[in-house]
This record gives C-alpha cells, sequence and structure tokens, in this order.
C-alpha cells in the first residue's frame, strides 16, 4: 500500500466517522460522557464505603438545587428575592439620600446668588454638575450597597457555579459553550469584565458568541435604572409590598428576558456567522462554604459599590454640566438638546421613546449609569424647576412628560438590548482584535433593540393596549 | 536526536512530543485532575532533576524529571493537569496525544482519594486508550483524617490495574509506586483492564471503524479509541495519525 493509499484511506474513514456521528445527533458525546461518569459513580460506591458526612450534605444540596425539576425554579426564586429585597430596602435611604443631597443644592444655589455669581455658573455648577451626581448618588448608592454584597455572598457561598451548571445545557443546546453561563453571570457585574472573563472558553467560535452576546444582561450601570422605573411605573411610586413585589418580578422578567435573548442570539450565531459543534467542558463544583460576611460586605463595598459609584460620578459630573450647556444654548427659540430631541423624536416615537429617551442613550454610550440623569436633565431644562425629593416627584416628572407605561416598559427594554457602552466596546475590540466584530457588537443588540421596542409600539397603539 | 530515537526503539513519536532527548529506559506519563496532588509525587519521585519547557507547539507547560529504580532509567513526564480527555482544550489535547501517540511505557494516573468518583472519570478515560496504567490513590491521609475508607483490593480488581495507595507529602507508598512503574513498563504484570461498553449500534460502528483503521496504524495504538473519537467528531486526533503515517514515510524513504 502507498503512503497516498493511506491518507486518502484515513479521509475516507474520518468520513464515514463523521457520517455515523451525524445520525447521532449530538447524542453521541453525551452518550459517552454520561456512560463514563455513570461507570465511574457506579465504581465508587462499589468500593468506597464511608464518606465524610459534609460531601453527603453537599451533595444532597446539590441534588435539589441543580435538579431538572427544582434546579430553574430555585434560581428564579432567588433572583425575585435578590430584587425584592434590593428595592424594599432602597427605599428609604433612597429618599433620605436625595432629601439630604438636593437639600445641599438649595443651600449651595443660595450660596451662589449671594456671592454674586453669574447666572450661568450657577447653571452649570449647581444644576448642571452638582443635580446631575445628586442623582446617579441618590438613586444608585442605595440600591448597589445592598445588592453588591447579597450577590457576593451568593459567590462566595458557591452558589454561581451551580448556576452555570444548570444553564449549561441550554447554552449547549444553541450552539454555545456551557462556560458562557459563567460569563454571562459576570455580565450582570460589568459587561466589560464578562467579555474579558469570555477568555476562559477555549474555543474562537464559543468566546466570540459569548463575547457578542454579553450585552443582553443588565450590568450595575443599567440595574439602577431597570429598578428605578419599575418601582415608579410598576409599583406606582406608592411602596405597598404588593407593589414592591411587582417591581422586583418585573426586574426578573427584565432579566429573563435578557437571558432568553442571550440564548436566542447565541443561537442565531451559532447556526449562521459562526457555525460548528459547542465543546464540552468539566465544571468542578465547589464544597459550599459559609460566607464571610464581614469581609463580604467589605469587599463588596469597596471593591464593586465604590469603584462603580466613582466610575459613575467621574462620568456623570462632566455629562452633567455639558447637557446643562447643551439644553440652555438657545439657537432660535430652541435649545441644543431641544433641537436634538425634537430631530430625534420621530424615531423616538416609531419605537414607543421619545427624542430626549434616544439622546440620552446616545449621549449615554460612555458609561450607562448616566443615560437616567441626561433624561431627566433634558426634561428639567425643558419644563419647569424641578425639585427631586421622592420618587413621586420623578413620576410626576416623567408623566408630564408623556411618559405611559408603555414609554416605561420600552424604556427598560431598550435599557436592556441596547448597544453596549464605550467601555465595553474597547474591551471587545482589545479581546477579539478586530474592528468587525467590535461593530457587530454595537449592531446586533442596536438592531434587536429597535426592532423589539417598534414592535410592542406599534402592537400596544394597533391594539389600544396599556 | 536520531541516534536516540533509533535506541529508544519504541515510541516513533516520542521525539516529536518532548523537548528533550530521551535516554533513559523506560518513559513514563504522570496524569491527573487538577488539585491531585500530581505535582507532589512528581518531585517527591524525581527530586531536583527536571526540566521544563512548553510542549511543542503549545503554550502548555512540560515538565520531565528523571529517577533511577530498579538498575532502571526513569523519564517521567508531568502531563497538564486535566479533569477528562474529552473536552478540546490545548491541555487535554496535549496529555491525550501523549498517551496515545508517544507510547509512554505506562501512565501513571494520579488521582484525589477524597473525592473518587470524580478522578475516576479521568481513570476511566485513560483505560480507553492504554492499558499499562497504574493508579495512584493519593491524599491517602487526608482520606484517612476524613474517614474515608477505600477498598484498594477491590477498586484493583475492577479497573483490572494496580491501584498504589500513597501519601506523597509523606512519601508514603512511594516505593511501591516505583516498583510497579517497573513492572508494568517490563511487561511484568499482568493487566486486565475494564472495559466500557457502549450501546450496541455505537459498539458496531467503533468495530466497522476500528477495522478500517487497522491497516493504517502501527499495532501499538488503540483503535477502538481512535475510531470512537472519529465518531465523536473530534477531529484533533487526525492531527496526530497524519503524523504518524508521516513519520513512517520518513522511515521508509530511509529504509529503501
Amino acid at each position: 500500500m502507498t503512503d497516498s493509499a493511506q491518507f486518502a484511506d484515513l479521509t475516507k474513514i474520518v468520513k464515514k466517522a463523521s457520517e455515523y456521528g451525524q445520525t447521532q445527533g449530538d447524542g453521541v458525546r453525551d452518550q459517552i460522557v454520561s456512560h463514563i461518569y455513570g461507570e465511574a459513580e457506579r465504581l465508587a460506591a462499589t468500593v468506597v464505603t464511608c464518606s465524610n458526612q459534609r460531601t453527603d450534605w453537599d451533595r444532597k444540596v446539590d441534588n435539589i438545587i441543580t435538579s431538572r425539576l427544582l434546579g430553574y425554579p430555585l434560581m428564579l426564586a432567588l433572583l425575585g428575592a435578590v430584587f425584592w429585597v434590593t428595592i424594599s430596602g432602597a427605599n428609604v435611604p433612597s429618599e433620605m439620600l436625595a432629601n439630604f443631597l438636593f437639600g445641599i443644592e438649595e443651600w449651595l444655589s443660595v450660596l451662589f446668588i449671594s456671592a454674586g455669581a453669574p447666572d450661568w455658573l450657577h447653571g452649570v455648577v449647581v444644576l448642571g454638575t452638582y443635580r446631575g451626581l445628586a442623582w446617579v448618588v441618590a438613586v444608585m448608592l442605595p440600591p448597589m450597597a445592598i445588592f453588591f454584597p447579597i450577590f457576593t455572598m451568593l459567590e462566595d457561598l458557591g452558589y454561581l457555579p451551580r448556576v452555570a451548571f444548570n444553564l449549561d445545557h441550554a447554552f449547549k443546546r444553541v450552539g454555545a459553550h456551557g462556560k458562557q453561563a459563567l460569563t454571562m453571570s459576570m455580565g450582570f457585574g460589568c459587561n466589560a469584565a464578562g467579555v474579558i472573563a469570555a477568555r476562559i472558553i477555549d474555543s474562537p467560535r464559543e468566546r466570540l458568541i459569548a463575547i457578542l452576546t454579553n450585552n443582553f444582561v443588565p450590568c450595575n450601570g443599567r440595574f439602577p435604572a431597570l429598578i428605578a422605573i419599575s418601582m415608579i411605573f410598576v409599583a406606582g411610586g406608592v411602596f405597598s409590598a404588593y407593589g414592591t413585589l411587582a417591581a422586583s418580578a418585573m426586574v426578573v422578567v427584565m432579566v429573563l428576558i435578557g437571558i432568553s435573548v442571550t440564548l436566542a442570539v447565541s443561537w442565531l450565531l451559532s447556526k449562521t456567522f459562526l457555525k460548528g459543534e459547542p465543546s464540552s467542558f468539566t465544571l468542578e463544583l465547589p464544597p459550599y462554604r459559609k460566607p464571610q460576611i464581614i469581609p463580604v460586605i467589605v469587599r463588596s463595598l469597596f471593591d464593586r459599590t465604590a469603584f462603580v459609584l466613582a466610575r459613575a460620578v467621574i462620568v456623570a459630573a462632566p455629562a452633567g454640566a455639558l447637557t446643562w450647556v447643551f439644553a440652555n444654548i438657545y439657537i432660535g427659540d430652541l435649545s441644543i438638546i431641544g433641537h436634538v430631541a425634537g430631530w430625534l423624536e420621530p424615531f423616538g416615537r416609531a419605537i414607543g421613546l421619545d427624542g430626549v429617551i434616544i439622546l440620552a442613550f446616545i449621549l449615554g454610550m460612555p458609561a450607562n449609569e448616566i443615560v437616567v440623569p441626561i433624561m431627566v436633565m433634558s426634561y428639567l431644562s425643558a419644563g419647569a424647576m424641578f425639585e427631586f425629593d421622592s420618587l413621586l416627584a420623578f413620576r410626576e416628572l416623567l408623566l408630564a412628560q408623556n411618559w405611559t407605561l408603555l414609554t416605561a416598559l420600552n424604556f427598560m427594554l431598550f435599557s436592556l438590548l441596547h448597544f453596549p457602552c464605550g467601555t465595553t466596546l474597547l474591551t471587545i475590540r482589545k479581546e477579539t482584535g478586530s474592528l468587525k466584530w467590535t461593530i457587530l457588537a454595537a449592531v446586533i443588540p442596536t438592531v434587536i433593540a429597535i426592532l423589539v421596542c417598534f414592535s410592542i409600539a406599534q402592537g400596544v397603539r394597533l391594539f389600544n393596549l396599556l | 536526536m536520531g541516534l536516540t530515537y533509533q535506541s529508544s526503539g519504541k515510541g516513533a513519536l516520542r521525539e516529536d512530543y518532548l523537548n528533550y532527548n530521551v535516554k533513559g529506559d523506560y518513559v513514563i506519563a504522570l496524569a491527573g485532575n487538577p488539585n491531585t496532588g500530581k505535582s507532589t509525587v512528581f518531585n517527591a519521585l524525581t527530586g531536583l532533576k527536571q526540566h521544563t519547557g512548553n510542549w511543542p507547539g503549545k503554550t502548555v507547560v512540560q515538565a520531565l524529571g528523571n529517577y533511577k529504580h530498579g538498575q532502571k532509567q526513569i523519564t517521567l513526564v508531568d502531563l497538564p493537569g486535566t479533569y477528562s480527555l474529552l473536552a478540546n482544550s490545548p491541555e487535554e489535547q496535549v496529555a491525550r496525544d501523549f498517551i496515545c501517540f508517544a507510547e509512554p511505557d505506562a501512565t501513571v494516573v494520579v488521582v484525589d482519594a477524597t473525592c473518587l468518583e470524580r478522578n475516576l472519570n479521568l481513570v476511566l478515560q485513560v483505560l480507553e486508550i492504554t492499558h499499562k496504567t497504574i493508579v495512584c490513590l493519593n491524599l491517602m491521609d487526608e482520606a484517612r483524617r476524613k474517614k474515608i475508607r477505600i477498598d484498594v483490593p477491590a477498586l484493583a480488581n475492577q479497573l483490572g490495574v494496580p491501584v498504589i495507595p500513597t501519601a506523597a507529602r509523606n512519601g508514603e507508598g512511594l516505593t511501591l509506586l516505583k516498583d510497579t512503574i517497573n513492572s508494568v513498563a517490563a511487561d511484568k504484570t499482568e493487566l486486565t483492564p475494564m472495559r466500557l461498553i457502549y450501546d450496541a449500534s455505537l459498539e458496531v460502528a467503533i468495530r466497522e471503524l476500528a477495522e478500517e483503521l487497522d491497516p493504517l496504524l502501527p499495532p501499538q495504538i488503540n483503535r477502538r479509541w481512535i475510531a470512537l473519537r472519529l465518531i465523536d467528531g473530534d477531529y484533533t486526533v487526525i492531527d496526530g495519525i497524519r503524523k504518524f503515517l508521516e513519520k513512517k514515510m520518513v522511515k521508509e524513504v530511509f529504509a529503501s
């Protein structure tokens, strides 16, 4: 037999093998893996006589938490509980902080006026910069200070690998890597971090899918906006037990939509641009550990809360000043913001939003944290003086700008689905090393956000719902 | 290089897989899950006679060490720590290709006695590739402390290969391990490795493909395993086979 004939034979055999593999669908790998694991389990059971009790306890908990029947409902319930604690706990300190900070604003205004400062300086510093800052701090700090420690506690407990375990099957079904469940979980913290975390996925195809879809879970910058809007519109700004529950449910629904879109887009990508089979991996479920409560609180307050807040403040301050300037420079009888928002208005209306919201999302590109402050400032500059002393006042402001339940819903959906923030896009550029994928990472979510919001707006208007 | 290749006789691809001239009598592969004390076993056996580098073409660290036992010079190859040999990470590929194509004289799988079940997955996968396997049941001291009792003879009986309980940290069981390595490498131990039997239809396909692969592969290589990998759609093994065929070609050209 000649050598080239051997290579030809090899090619033939490979073809035959792949034909057989295809008749089995995804089943061969599953069959092999489950057979090996089954044998290992059987063997271990016959030779290991006295295993330690802690492991047994761990396993019992795992059997419930990662079971087919209870895994998902437990995950949802836990997520809902976390949001419920966050929303109901954040309400009071949020209002106290707001009263305090806007008290300072008044005091600052008095100071500026009595010192004879020109109007524009007062405007830029107090009404622009300070108010922007105060908004970010009052609305974002309390939920973050509650949400992050709880989230860190779950991490410390060892729950997140179980989440990845539960979601692994879903991700594999859509042709993505099971580890994407982990990068997605990271995305709840920060999408840029989630994109970097995608390095744990070895296959370039699956890593790209994880990177391109990470944006569909709300990050820290967007959670506060989602929570605030659902507090206002779903809970009606009135903090009854029922309202808080409904608001938490709304945020859970948003997260679920985010995860569903993640899976749908992953599936679409793995069937089109990024074709291929999912690769399998072994996920070690670490033993449960009692979280170290004090270090967890300290760590999450300093590392996460302070970090995210500082970033928001650094971006929000200049953005606040800039927004005030644009809102107060008039061309003709309209401010610059008025002109741009007016120009965006028809498009905004078509997708159930308005020009100012679209503008806020565009200006909020550097960091999602500032979308709401920019929006508020733009509304304020157009309307009367507004004192933010409670969420009810915020609700009044939005209602005065013709916000409806549809606007609130589409605002949340657009926030959830739109293009990633500047930092995330830069990270994607760095991680993929390709401008093409970076552009796609911005275009895919934006198109989806517009399509979803447009369909909902048109549907609602057509059938006179909401 | 040519000299060592010929003098070692076995393992046509050994030199391709190792950045090192193997001069000893036996080449032994050391596999295992991460965190099983594999490195402790490696250090305990080889002492300071170590050599590190990267696996050819991969950014995975390759560590080799030498030791002498029972008049034999042994080269120990520390494979990357992996949970399985099925997925396609570079580490798993390196470990798998070395066990399959470099034909080590024996493969020692270090397992953590405190979580045997998880570790047995890798043992079973190694057994699918090569029967010259030794299970090093490490961390026995920790298992005793945790009151985990393992019926070692029963395990060895079921697996059909030697199982050596060790606590590498204290040097416990290492002499017996070295004896066993020499014995298995010299084909003096009777091995009846446990076979994984899959569904009937899969078994038929495996057998058909293995038969077709038969004339292509040298006798030591496990056809059944290669066939299974190909059915699984894991085409990375083809690179290994290609290398093998090319090497054979070169050899035939030189011979003629």
